[in-house]
């Protein structure tokens, strides 16, 4: 059977809007606020409501173009290595600093994307960093942490 | 209004404001030219950047950013007949073919006088409108606020869609959930942050557009195996021709430029609609205004088809900073994004605005011509030069935008969970774009999220839990009916077209 993935998506919406509903309900509210026209619960309850509506019509209605994306043509490997690349970058960043990962980050990404020139993969990674943390630490005066920097005594 | 237009001209011709504006008319230019990435991504990269400068200079920059992404989406339009963004697909249709005749210097100086001219024209409606309005729209209460929110994001669902109402209509519900992640404006109380502290404080505005713009237009581009610069390398530095406009040409442009700035700005002003729009009923309009003889050349490289759509679309990025400044309330994704920015900046736009911080209100008023008159400047002899830097390999271009991205996010927060959750949400935003769910609603849904809920609020305290008040003033009511008319407008579409 042929699964229209728009209405898979649909579904998972009309899921979630199930979930955010139930806990739209549980959302703890002062005692005097309970029976109050209005409360912190109120705005959520109408929302998980409109979720339902929406997605449980488009669910129900006919799909007027039904979109065909062509998966073998799709470049999974090199997008999911890019993303694994950025979630490493977002957890070593403040550990090990801004200049150190930043180029590190943006060297394997151009090499992973199958860039080989060495020498310009290099200045548009550490040079490049360097000179956009001197716009943005020193000159736009935007705080930068970096503790190996710090630690190397580059960085007050 | 002498002394605003002295304000605004003092704060925007001062040379850091300037530099402002050329450095975001250049930077907009660039990325407007590629193909899929819009003044949207555009501005959201430039959010960072903004963070060190008071909120004048910082809108100012984005402005600029925001005419250049329009300009140089029209380059791409006619050197490579890629459109940069949506609002300049209406200027393929002859400026492509007079590149192909060998005109494309010609066709390139049509697209920049009819920018200039439009976005001035417009700037000059503006400043007349913006303050008007500023004083009308004091007079708008809680419920009218309400109505007009839930029209524009109706509207703008509608607009942006491509026949895809329903999907737009879940984004706009989707970025409402996301707002109200968080305390609860009045009471305090934490709301779906499931005991985590760091979404106490809610989802910051700018990891969101940078998640669902900037990030996932990146992995986009890879996972489909898009390269926006590759047509750029075609693009000869020698074949262009030459730039002068002759006398019959300009005449031309001289009657099509007045009704299709009028025609651009009114669109842009309306909720939702924007540049597209604009840019395809100038085009429409100007055909039908025209002789049979002119006519005849529309599709072929007809000046009054390249410079209507050129001049209306620039005309509507002035329009759609109507209701910014004047409601609070931005018509368009990319004026929510600078929305978002303001409110970032501790400012909060709306009819008090024009009175509160004239001088952010006056000077945004009064750096659209100055950018006008960079853009011309700067676009009309350095274009094919700036065509040429597009054709940087997208190995090079795509992890410059994620780097941006998680500065952007790094910079503001400190936080590693704010970079992981970013990533989260642009792998989402990826895989719903590929299924053709747009953006845009989402955006203005997630700004107008926490005012939405606020006016509510108050309508509802003041008439004691009741409803009524949707009807109880003619504005509201009209407001409202207006709203029903395009959701069941759209619902009888999607019925009907199987």
């Amino acid at each position: 059977m042929n699964i229209n993935t728009t209405k898979v998506i649909s579904l998972l919406f009309f899921i979630f809007s199930v979930f955010y509903l139930y806990t739209a309900y549980q959302i703890q509210v002062f005692a005097f606020d309970e029976n109050a026209p209005f409360n912190a619960r109120t705005f959520p309850i109408y929302l998980g409501y409109a979720g339902l509506f929406f997605s449980g019509l488009k669910l129900i209605l006919p799909e007027p173009n039904n979109i065909k994306v062509d998966h073998k043509n799709l470049e999974y490997k090199k997008t999911v290595i890019l993303i694994v690349i950025a979630i490493i970058y977002g957890a070593t960043i403040l550990k090990v600093g801004y200049f150190l990962t930043t180029s590190l980050f943006l060297f394997s990404s151009y090499y992973f994307l199958g860039e080989r020139r060495w020498v310009l993969m290099f200045l548009l990674s550490f040079p490049f960093v360097a000179a956009f943390m001197y716009l943005l630490h020193g000159i736009l005066d935007i705080y930068l942490r970096d503790p190996f920097l710090q630690s190397i005594g580059v960085m007050g | 209004m002498i002394e605003g237009i002295l304000i605004g001209l003092t704060t925007a011709l001062t040379l850091q404001n300037i530099l402002m504006v050329m450095v975001g008319c250049f930077f907009g230019t660039i990325i407007g030219m590629l193909p899929g990435l819009g003044p949207m991504t555009a501005i959201a990269l430039m959010i960072p950047i903004t963070y060190g400068f008071d909120p004048a200079t910082g809108l100012i920059l984005m402005a600029g950013v925001y005419y250049g992404a329009v300009f140089g989406g029209s380059t791409s339009s006619i050197l490579l007949n890629a459109p940069g963004v949506p609002g300049t697909v209406a200027t393929s249709f002859d400026g492509y073919p007079m590149a192909q005749q060998g005109k494309a210097g010609k066709a390139l100086a049509i697209a920049a006088w009819s920018s200039f001219a439009g976005g001035t024209l417009s700037a000059i409606y503006l400043l007349f409108m913006a303050p008007s309005l500023s004083k009308v729209s004091l007079s708008f209460r809680s419920p009218d606020y309400f109505a007009l929110m839930i029209l524009g994001l109706t509207a703008i669902a509608a607009f942006s869609s491509k026949g895809q109402f329903l999907k737009a209509m879940m984004m706009v519900v989707l970025g409402l959930m996301l707002a109200s992640v968080g305390q609860d404006s009045l009471s305090d109380i934490t709301r779906f942050t499931f005991n985590n502290m760091n979404l106490t404080d809610g989802i910051s505005f700018v990891l969101v557009v940078m998640a669902t713009f900037a990030m996932s237009e990146a992995l986009t581009i890879i996972l489909k195996r898009n390269d926006p610069t590759s047509a750029a390398k075609q693009v000869s530095l020698t074949e262009l021709g030459s730039i002068k406009i002759n006398k019959e040409e300009r005449s031309k442009m001289y009657k099509t430029i007045p009704r299709s700035s009028i025609i651009g700005f009114l669109i842009g002003v309306l909720p939702g609609a924007g540049a597209t729009i604009a840019s395809f009923l100038a085009y429409g309009m100007e055909r039908n205004v025209v002789n049979d003889e002119e006519k005849e050349k529309f599709g072929k490289g007809s000046v009054n088809g390249l410079s209507a759509p050129e001049t209306a679309n620039n005309a509507a990025c002035s329009g759609s900073f109507v209701p910014m400044l004047t409601l609070g309330i931005p018509g368009s994704g990319t004026t929510a994004v600078m929305l978002g920015a303001l409110l970032g900046f501790g400012v909060q736009p709306g009819p008090r605005l024009y009175m509160t911080n004239p001088e952010i209100f006056w000077s945004i008023i009064m750096s659209m011509y100055i950018g006008m008159v960079i853009l011309l400047i700067l676009n009309l002899p350095l274009i094919p030069y700036i065509a040429r830097i597009l054709a940087v390999p997208k190995n090079y271009l795509i992890p410059l935008i994620l780097f941006f991205s998680v500065t952007g996010i790094y910079v503001m927060s400190f936080n590693n969970f704010d970079i992981y959750l970013m990533i989260g949400i642009a792998v989402v935003a990826t895989f719903l774009r590929l299924y053709d769910f747009p953006m845009p609603p989402l955006i203005l849904a997630f700004v107008l999220g926490g005012l939405m809920e606020e006016n509510l609020r108050r309508s509802l305290l003041l008439s004691n839990g009741s409803w009524e008040f949707l009807w109880d003033r003619t504005l509201t009511l009209c407001i409202l009916l207006t709203t029903i008319l395009i959701v069941v407008w759209h619902l009888y579409k999607s019925i009907i077209r199987k």
